[in-house]
């Protein structure tokens, strides 16, 4: 029988699925240049530790949670390709291998638990942590990408447009984000004393090696190289440019000074709220999604000071919000012109899509706000989530895994006096 | 013998340091340190959250001097470091009770 492989789909979905990996270290610097120097370590390593447990967990059984043969709407079959093995035979029938589709799945999975890590800086057990990030991962984000993404998902079969994640990814997180910083608490002396930024052309890199990754993540979902797909990849990075700016202005409007920073974030919050949007907006609809998402997460990162979490990076503000913008704006920038052919309010399609939008966006919020208090409160309970306050005060990377980020400044290890210890250490090894 | 300590902006060091070149002084100590007098510190925005920052970063330099030499470096310091703005920094003068090479074990006046 004659392969119906299609070469150039299956090289863009496994580029796509390489590019999407490339945003875990994106994502990790991003974060990274935002902690105090002596933290910056215990952040690079809660995202990529993340990404180690979800990587693994997606092969041995979480692409059968999300995408194995539906049950109830709810789940798929967890055994079904359990450990991958029965997906390794060649399929004639198939454009697109298996395993390209679930190794870029798995870049998603993995990802979306890094997310979380931003909320709670500093401050986390590295093994609570990662303990936390397997349970959450089986217990909301698998199943929520099968209801978002997979064939008898009760969220897909309602009909809810989310082209590559403002939902399953960037509220799913964003929610679980407000819950652990609810249940860890805040960082000693937060909000008084001053957490500075310690690195921010880190910061910048990071949100540089995302933008780029991204179109890995929306392009790639088109999982085909066609119209789709470079109809998705200009609205992201149209909307992305919008909301740098719209970002921007808030910022000169508030503050006086459009700052790196806000730069850096405002491409974020242009990437989460085009993900869902990518297909079904015109590029006019995905500057405008970009500018509501852009002014409106400026102004949700300060809404932490008023109600008194310490959501230290921002993950809700950024994530949940961009995510509920860019999801429910389907329901009014939405146009049949668009790859997804679904009209929203302005273009005469009625209110109804944006109930819809509006069903599944609160749906993942809460089931993941309440499943992620819960694990995390479990965690608490039985092996405590936080790292003594005087690590925290001297600095998480040096007792958590004895390592400075710098040999430079007063961050541990580092400065003027370095060396005298590591001659001595040097001496016993000598003898 | 007395201590020289000039506190001043980090970019004039190197207008102090060739000033002092030609004074025949022994040598000296640099050091970056942070403080505040009547500059105070500047705010940074972060997000949206201000930040006073009220130490600002300078730079100590240290002069061991024989008594006779030291109004000459004092004013040799003080006109390089100058620029006419607030935080241009002080400079003061302390009495040294003995001073020692490291090397040779000499004291006093002998050891600078």
């Amino acid at each position: 029988m004659e392969s119906m492989l299609d070469t150039g789909n299956t090289a863009w979905v496994l580029t796509a699925a390489a590019m999407v990996l490339l945003m875990i270290p994106g994502l990790a610097f991003f974060y990274g240049g935002m902690v105090r120097s002596k933290s910056v370590l215990n952040m690079l390593m809660m995202v990529m530790g993340a990404a180690f447990v979800v990587m693994i967990l997606w092969v041995l059984f979480g692409y059968s949670m999300a995408f194995g043969t539906d049950q109830n709407g709810l789940i798929g079959n967890p055994t079904e390709f359990f450990g991958l093995e029965g997906l390794m035979a060649d399929d004639p029938e198939a454009s697109l291998p298996a395993m390209a589709f679930v190794s870029f799945q798995a870049m998603f999975a993995a990802l979306t638990v890094g997310l979380i890590a931003g909320a709670i800086a500093d401050r986390a057990k590295f093994g609570a942590w990662l303990v936390f990030g397997g349970i959450w991962a089986i217990i909301v984000y698998f199943p929520v990408a099968h209801w978002v993404w997979s064939a008898g998902g009760w969220i897909f079969e309602l009909g809810v447009i989310d082209f590559a994640g403002g939902t399953a990814v960037h509220i799913n997180a964003g929610a679980a984000a407000l819950a652990l910083a609810i249940v860890i608490g805040r960082r000693v002396g937060w909000p008084k004393t001053p957490m500075r930024p310690h690195n921010l052309t880190l910061v910048m890199i990071g949100a540089g090696l995302l933008w780029f990754g991204w179109f890995g993540f929306n392009a790639g979902s088109a999982l085909a190289a066609d119209n789709s797909a470079s109809v998705v990849f200009l609205n992201t990075f149209v909307a992305t440019a919008a909301a740098g700016l719209a970002w921007l202005a808030v910022e000169k409007i508030r503050d006086g000074h459009a700052t790196s920073l806000g730069a850096a974030s405002g491409i974020v919050a242009g990437l989460v709220a085009i993900t869902p949007a990518c297909s079904s907006v015109s590029p006019i609809g995905a500057i405008v999604i970009g500018i509501v998402a852009g002014v409106l997460c400026a102004l949700a990162v300060g809404l932490k000071y008023k109600l008194g979490y310490d959501d230290s990076l921002d993950v809700v503000g950024v994530h949940l919000v961009g995510g509920l913008v860019g999801t429910l704006l389907i329901g009014v920038l939405a146009t049949e012109a668009a790859p997804a052919g679904v009209n929203g309010l302005l273009y005469g399609g009625g209110a109804d899509q944006l109930g819809k939008q509006a069903i599944g966006a609160f749906a993942v919020l809460f089931y993941s706000l309440i499943v992620a208090a819960i694990i995390a409160l479990i965690i608490k309970a039985a092996r405590g989530f936080r790292v003594d306050e005087d690590v925290e005060v001297s600095g998480i990377d040096l007792a958590v895994h004895a390592e400075s980020g710098y040999e430079l400044g007063d961050s541990g290890g580092g400065g003027a006096f370095a060396g005298v210890g590591h001659a001595a250490r040097n001496k016993e090894v000598q003898a | 013998m007395k201590l020289i300590t000039a506190i001043v902006k980090p970019f004039k060091l190197e207008d102090v340091k060739s000033a002092l070149e030609g004074q025949g002084i022994h040598g000296l100590t640099v050091s970056e340190v942070s403080g505040f007098g009547r500059q105070k510190g500047h705010t940074e925005v972060y997000r949206g959250a201000e930040y006073t920052v009220d130490l600002v970063p300078k730079v100590r330099i240290e002069i061991v001097v024989e008594d006779g030499s030291v109004d000459d470096i004092v004013d040799t310091i003080v006109s390089a470091a100058n620029t006419g703005k607030i935080g241009d920094g002080k400079v003061w003068v302390s009495p040294i009770d003995s001073i020692v090479r490291v090397r040779t074990g000499e004291r006093g006046a002998e050891a600078l």
